[in-house]
């Protein structure tokens, strides 16, 4: 093992913890944003209203066909032109995230929502409670159930993506390491590094979301 | 009470209501039965809105039911309603299925709600039952939460739909003790249900369905001993003989 010097994880932390840091924003912004936006392309879908079902559904068509690469490019260029100005790497990249994600999403919270027996809305309906009410207080709780382990593995799929920032040259965590793999030579530990930290992260995330589903009272 | 005049439905070209007139006077308890598909669980759906219709008008206490400026859900808070499938919320507990109206309709306070509820699911004989959730009772019991819940808006009439239909039969007797008990103490209901047993025993009057129209309108008595139409006579002499 003496020609490996694992020393060089512990000098460069600093900026792989920049990275780390850039990867767990992408992967916050791209669920947060993308759960509130899925969830109202959701409620278009589910409308009874033509216009709004299909525009929807069109958009979550086009957005789950395209590469992210190429929504990231063409946030990245796109954007400045629309506004007139250029706006940063990162910002068109959070807003790439964003816009694609709320594509899954949205497909997410449809399949939660449709779970939810519609025998429930009537009950619900008929106490006297709103649609809203009826929504936030009885089939977003069910739905969210459902939902949960489907969530939590978009969010491994997300923090996996978050590498491909590197498109318009941000330093997520793996471009981090990259970086210094290239800088130093170290590219085994590096490397090998990487590997660990995203089997670490995807696994234990994966592992909440099935124990979270077993845990669930059927 | 409740007035149901010449209200027609139809899904795309299937009529399911056909000129339906009926009215349900304060304190009574009428039944609605007649053979599956002949439109009775549509006909009670539309009365408090849950189903829209086509034509022809209800009014509830005299509020209409179809108008655009009817506040709906204050209407429907005021009539309880009890489903074939309980329609319990499973993610709450009994006690937390009985107040949610309550707290969010009615605007009662938490604490306010839940006596109440507790009174109410004693009254149905769930008193030790507040903490369970839906899924740890049986058939029975969850109907009579559903009822609870629906009692616990102190509604002026109630609206059943096939209340015994997905239970057990040694289930059936504990609600149709409650819904007894319920219409001896004068509220006005209107039941679809095939138990003949207890629309002999508590039912004012009985409408009889068939394909969409109300065929027959009759004091309870007149019905079971001298059914006007063949279709009642048949329909009858199939669930009687069971």
């Amino acid at each position: 093992m003496s020609d490996f010097d694992w020393g060089i994880i512990a000098r460069s932390s600093a900026f792989l913890a920049e990275g780390m840091a850039l990867s767990a924003l992408l992967v916050l912004v791209a669920t947060v944003g993308g759960l509130i936006l899925g969830f109202g392309l959701a409620l278009m879908r589910l409308s009874s209203h033509r216009l709004l079902s299909v525009s929807a559904s069109t958009y979550v068509t086009v957005m789950r066909t395209l590469p992210l690469v190429l929504v990231l490019f063409w946030f990245y260029f796109l954007v400045p032109l629309v506004i007139g100005r250029p706006v940063g790497s990162l910002t068109s990249a959070l807003l790439a995230f964003v816009l694609f994600e709320a594509a899954f999403y949205c497909e997410i919270v449809r399949a939660g929502i449709s779970n939810v027996r519609n025998g429930q809305s009537d009950a619900g309906l008929a106490t006297g409670l709103r649609r809203v009410q009826v929504l936030r207080l009885i089939i977003l709780p069910q739905a969210l159930r459902a939902m949960m382990p489907l969530i939590l593995n978009q969010i491994v799929i997300v923090f996996q993506d978050t590498s491909l920032v590197y498109v318009v040259s941000l330093h997520d965590f793996l471009t981090a390491a990259s970086v210094v793999a290239s800088r130093d030579g170290r590219a085994t530990e590096m490397y090998a590094l990487v590997a660990v930290v995203y089997l670490v992260i995807c696994l234990g995330t994966t592992k909440a979301a099935e124990f979270y589903r077993k845990g669930l009272p059927s | 009470m409740i007035v149901i005049e010449d209200v027609h439905k139809s899904y795309g070209n299937q009529l399911i209501l056909r000129a339906c007139s009926a009215t349900v006077s304060l304190g009574e308890v009428v039944v609605v039965c007649g053979p599956s598909g002949s439109g009775k669980s549509t006909l009670i759906k539309c009365i408090n809105g849950l189903v829209p219709f086509d034509r022809g008008t209800i009014t509830v206490d005299g509020v209409s039911v179809a108008s655009p400026k009817t506040d709906l859900p204050a209407l429907r808070s005021r009539i309880g309603m009890v489903f074939q499938s309980f329609e319990l919320y499973p993610h709450m507990t009994a006690l937390q299925n009985v107040s949610l109206a309550q707290i969010h309709v009615l605007k009662r306070s938490r604490a306010e709600a839940d006596a109440r509820s507790e009174k109410i699911l004693a009254r149905v004989g769930l008193g030790d039952k507040r903490d369970s959730r839906p899924s740890q009772l049986s058939g029975g019991q969850q109907q009579r939460v559903s009822i609870a819940r629906a009692l616990a808006m102190d509604p002026q009439a109630m609206l059943f739909d096939e209340p015994t239909s997905a239970l057990d039969p040694e289930m059936i007797n504990e609600v149709l003790e409650v819904m007894q008990e319920l219409a001896l103490e004068g509220m006005t209901m209107m039941v679809v249900t095939h138990e003949m047993g207890f629309a002999q025993r508590v039912a004012d009057r009985v409408l009889f369905m068939d394909r969409g129209q109300i065929v027959e309108d009759t004091p309870k008595a007149q019905f079971f001993t001298a059914p006007a139409s063949e279709r009642a006579r048949q329909f009858l002499a199939n669930v009687l003989t069971h």
